[in-house]
């Protein structure tokens, strides 16, 4: 009995102490001097590595979930005679939920889980203690311009596959399917707000990009540097930054728009 | 040379982020009347409001006006009172105006329709803050079936 309260006693300390750990990784790597022309060349690396290869993965998920809305909202739609709001449909679920979401979850499969492996593996191999050893801060070095690169990255592919997505439902909804093409757009203007609908969506995925960048970086940092661990770091960034993206989702949904 | 790639394609990354961003803001936004540019504020009261809401259009023969700002309760009797903010564009509006909440489509949201008054000697315009006093209410179904209800059982 006291045994099976004292490993809930441990796994109570270790959270937090994990969290302890991934805050103070947090600011020691984000407060500092900023030393725009060393980290520059840094940053655009791992902007390349984070965000330009992520692309084809989000624009054709983009377009294929905006042709499967089109489709399953024309479907549903056209019994009511209320084809023309398939527009809005299209758009508002795009730019409110799945335009942030699935980047969220498609990023932290792509981009969260090789941050996690590379960091894990510079730990096995001792390259993070090298640095230190060489008077460099690998929190300066190799934390901070990979956590700008997701930070300004995953907003930049969540309004890409949004409007990829609007795209394709565009393509479904009016070119196949023929809703008449004003109907669509004007329509989806008039139902579709910059500051409560498209600034919203932003707010949302710069929220996800700030966690999902921040749980991989720091399951990589603070992995057991054997190879099992490093699996387990990748899957667990995987697990815990899909979760807490879809935690994160309900809150702010409920903020923003309940 | 790697280097150079490697910006090039951050730089083109970056350019079609900004490039979905205005797609979404030119072409699945609207640029609403009410929210730019100079507008006015009209009141009206109605005896039911039905389903509107604030931000619902006000409406001149289809086309947007402006947008319903806010919808309190006045009065002693308790009045629903709608304040419209109408774009400056259209400021001519005569006081023999009349405002009734109408429906688009069948099940569609609710929105104000304006239909301006006519204009002669006598009636004066309508400016900033004033009251459109000519109003019609908003249709509630319940209401409606009632009435005929009553119409069949005195039959």
């Amino acid at each position: 009995m006291l045994d099976r309260v004292a490993s809930l006693g441990k796994t109570i300390l270790d959270s937090i102490a994990g969290a302890g750990q991934a805050m103070v990784m947090l600011l020691r790597a984000l407060i500092g001097k900023p030393q725009l022309r060393k980290s520059w060349p840094l940053l655009m690396q791992q902007m390349y590595s984070v965000g330009v290869l992520s692309l084809v993965i989000i624009i054709v998920s983009g377009l294929f979930i905006g042709m499967v809305l089109g489709l399953q909202g024309y479907t549903i739609l056209v019994d009511f005679g209320a084809e023309q709001s398939l527009g809005p449909m299209v758009a508002l679920s795009l730019l409110r939920e799945l335009g942030p979401v699935v980047t969220a979850l498609l990023f932290a499969g792509r981009a969260g889980s090789a941050l996690t492996a590379e960091i894990g593996l510079m730990k096995a191999t001792e390259q993070l203690s090298s640095l230190e050893m060489m008077a460099v801060d690998p929190l300066r070095r190799v934390i901070s311009p990979r956590f700008w690169a997701g930070f300004y990255s995953m907003p930049l592919l969540a309004i890409i596959f949004s409007a990829v997505g609007i795209y394709g439902g565009y393509l479904v909804g009016v070119r196949w399917l023929g809703v008449d093409e004003g109907a669509f757009w004007s329509v989806m203007q008039s139902n579709v707000e910059w500051g409560q609908d498209i600034l919203n969506g932003i707010i949302k995925s710069l929220v996800f990009a700030f966690t999902v960048t921040w749980i991989a970086l720091h399951k990589g940092f603070h992995c057991t540097p054997t190879s099992v661990g490093i699996s387990r770091a990748t899957t667990s960034t995987v697990v815990t930054a899909s979760l807490a993206v879809l935690g994160l989702d309900f809150v702010l949904t409920a903020l923003m728009f309940g | 040379m790697e280097s150079r790639n490697t910006q090039l394609a951050v730089g083109f990354f970056v350019i079609i982020g900004v490039l979905a961003l205005l797609f979404l803001g030119l072409r699945a936004a609207n640029t609403n009347v009410a929210s730019n540019g100079q507008t006015y504020q009209l009141y009206a009261k109605f005896d039911n409001i039905g389903g509107l809401k604030e931000r619902s259009p006000v409406k001149v023969g289809g086309v947007v006006v402006g947008r319903v700002t806010r919808i309190t309760l006045d009065g002693d009797y308790y009045e629903p009172l709608v304040e419209m903010t109408i774009s400056k564009d259209y400021d001519e509006f005569s006081n023999s105006s009349s405002v009734s909440i109408l429906t688009s489509g069948l099940l569609g949201e609710q929105y104000i329709g304006l239909s301006p008054g006519f204009i002669d000697d006598t009636v004066e315009m309508l400016d900033d803050g004033d009251y459109i006093h000519d109003t019609k209410s908003a249709l509630v179904l319940e209401d409606l079936i009632g009435q005929f209800l009553f119409s069949q059982g005195n039959d």
